[in-house]
């Protein structure tokens, strides 16, 4: 008998949504440091991908290790 | 629900993505095809493969379930509405979602579960025959499809208005990755995506609406400038809606309650295939009872994300929008825009990926539940009843593998034929708009009333099929009709949808009473497990107040009311 690894659907979104949050986030920082002469958004000082980049990354890890793989019999 | 003519003749490209929006839309992609390549050993009989082995969580058929009327048009579509006719377009979220739900939940689900239908057609089958199966089969199968044409059509040509992206590109990327994670992971496949197009439509939508309210000053200063630079009855649910001409609508609460809430969302709710199928997936009946509930729990705040953004648009934003044929001719920015730039407005590289990545996965989710529903009634409602009866199970499996591809190629063919006949998609929105109201006279009637008969059943679906169609030709050749479908010379084009559900849903349960007491009834053996009376619904068990389906329904009906009095 094999053992085989069940993947919960609650890890992909985990895996998605701290893939997304972390690079939402990096985006948010690298603006944070060297912020663009002319914003193209409006409340460009909130940095708003700065805060829901890391939120999502927090959730997504969260989902990652609450439903990591398993292996089953 | 939304013309989708409307959404195809915007002007100028709205955003443009940078290097990061471009990897999170690519991840996305990469992360759906990794889960049909996972889902693939999983899908080897056909109760694996149509049904999901029918093992679902009440959690993940819930969102699944919900996720299937979340497409992309839709989001942009209401939102337009939002921006058109104020909060009035809440009540698509509302009452016409909400009651019929928990209708679906507590009344429909036991008949459909304990049937073990696979499907509503099937469910037909089962209680009046083979004809009347035919008849909501071969309507269903091929309106699906079609109708995964136009939404494919539609959505690539906002991908081209919104990104400047090829339209063809946009067809075939999108639905060849579509066949390639149905057609592996079978109904699994199409429901795990759809609950991550869930999460991703919140992270990638939820933003705008409070970031709009920041810079609005809070909902008491948006409602202020939403009566400013439109009318007080834009920010009211229910109180413009006494007659008629009292709101930017165009329809009254008769309209609302009877044909929108009674009729046709029941009928989408409880009868549409595409969305049941979800549930039928669930791995018990308190599973399967509990999902719609959960559906209906969520979809009270799904306007947070839809309407919310379109009235922040009537507020916030600097230009005036207009009407489709108005930007058509002047370059402005049409009502459906507004979700698009509010989040050009808002959202900096990464979130602009993640926003666009949320509306190309509501619209492949939403694909990959027409091409799902669409095989599955195909190949056990269509092919295996009138055409090989003597098939093995794996010859089943193949045949659903090989229509999900065909699906996608029908799919692809009709967008072409779109590109090049604009006029199709009202076409075909039509259609299938004609057969939701009578079908679920018919599956209700059959559910609740042991007379039905066989030829009950049939003759009122096709009757009230034909009414349907009937008003909806009057009014095109002569618009002015319409006065006498909705009964009022002030009735606006939305007004003849609730209407004309409201008569065929009529004019079938009369027909199908009329031929049932005239015809001969099955018998009542027969009926066992399909009839309310004369089924014995499995107790749920002796669980907990909070585990009862009955609890969480009463749940979601006081919110539910509590919302409506608060945006009265």
């Amino acid at each position: 008998m094999t053992d085989r690894v069940s993947i919960s659907i609650w890890f992909f979104i985990g895996i998605s949504l701290a893939v997304d949050g972390a690079l939402i986030l990096a985006a948010g920082v690298y603006q944070l440091l060297s912020p663009p002469i002319h914003p193209a958004v409006v409340l460009f000082d909130l940095h708003a991908n700065v805060w829901w980049g890391a939120l999502l990354l927090a959730i997504g890890l969260i989902y990652c290790f609450r439903f990591a793989p398993k292996r089953q019999a | 629900m939304t013309p989708l003519t409307a959404m195809i003749a915007v002007p100028t490209q709205l955003v443009h993505l940078s290097t990061v929006d471009v990897v999170i839309i690519a991840f996305y992609f990469a992360l759906v095809l990794s889960i049909g390549w996972y889902l693939k050993g999983r899908a080897n009989t056909g109760e694996d493969f149509f049904m999901a082995g029918r093992e679902m969580t009440a959690w993940v058929a819930g969102l699944s379930f919900l996720s299937a009327n979340l497409g992309a048009l839709e989001l942009m579509g209401w939102a337009g509405s939002a921006y058109q006719y104020g909060i009035l377009a809440t009540h698509w979220y509302w009452i016409g979602a909400i009651p019929a739900m928990l209708f679906l939940a507590l009344v429909m689900m036991p008949f459909y579960y304990i049937s073990k239908t696979h499907s509503v057609p099937g469910y037909l089958k089962l209680r009046f025959g083979e004809s009347s199966r035919a008849l909501s089969a071969i309507s269903f199968a091929f309106m699906t499809v079609l109708m995964s044409g136009v939404n494919m059509f539609a959505m690539a040509k906002v991908m081209q208005i919104v990104l400047g992206w090829d339209i063809n590109f946009s067809i075939w990327a999108s639905s060849l990755t579509v066949a390639i994670y149905v057609t592996l992971g079978g109904l699994r496949s199409a429901i795990f995506n759809e609950v991550l197009q869930f999460f991703l439509i919140w992270a990638g939508a939820l933003l705008i609406p409070i970031l709009g309210l920041y810079e609005a000053g809070g909902w008491s200063n948006l409602k202020l400038q939403i009566a400013q630079r439109a009318s007080e009855q834009y920010v009211h649910l229910w109180a413009g809606l006494g007659s008629f001409n009292n709101n930017p609508m165009g329809i009254n609460w008769v309209g609302i309650v009877f044909g929108l809430a009674a009729i046709i969302s029941m009928g989408y709710w409880t009868t549409d295939f595409l969305v049941v199928q979800r549930i039928l997936a669930a791995k018990d009946i308190r599973s399967a009872e509990m999902a719609p509930i959960i559906g209906g729990g969520f979809k009270m705040f799904v306007p947070i994300i839809v309407i919310l953004p379109g009235l922040l648009g009537l507020a916030v934003l600097p230009e005036k929008l207009v009407p489709e044929s108005v930007a058509a001719v002047s370059g402005a920015h049409s009502y459906n825009d507004v979700l698009p730039l509010m989040m050009a407005r808002y959202f900096g590289p990464g979130l602009l990926g993640l926003g666009v990545t949320a509306l190309i996965a509501g619209f492949m989710s939403g694909m990959a539940g027409n091409v799902s529903a669409f095989t599955t009634v195909w190949t056990y409602d269509i092919y295996r009843p009138l055409i090989n009866k003597q098939g093995t199970d794996h010859h089943y499996v193949n045949m659903g593998r090989w229509t999900t591809v065909i699906g996608v190629l029908i799919s692809v063919g009709t967008a072409y034929l779109v590109m090049q006949f604009a006029s199709i998609m009202d076409y075909v929105q039509a259609l299938f708009s004609f057969f939701i109201a009578p079908l679920f006279g018919t599956v209700v009637l059959g559910m609740l009333w042991k007379r039905a008969s066989s030829a009950g059943g049939f003759w009122g679906l096709l009757s009230g099929t034909l009414c349907s169609i009937s008003m909806w030709t009057w009014v095109k050749l002569d618009p002015a009709a319409l006065r006498y479908v909705a009964l009022s010379p002030h009735a606006k084009g939305l007004a003849q949808d609730m209407y004309q559900a409201l008569w065929s849903f009529i004019a079938c349960v009369v027909v199908t009473v009329v031929v049932s007491l005239a015809t001969k009834p099955v018998p009542e053996a027969e009926l066992n497990g399909l009839v309310y009376g004369l089924t014995e619904v499995p107790a749920i068990g002796d669980v907990p107040l909070y585990q009862k389906p009955l609890f969480w329904a009463a749940l979601v009906a006081v919110v539910f009311v509590v919302l409506n009095i608060i945006f009265w």
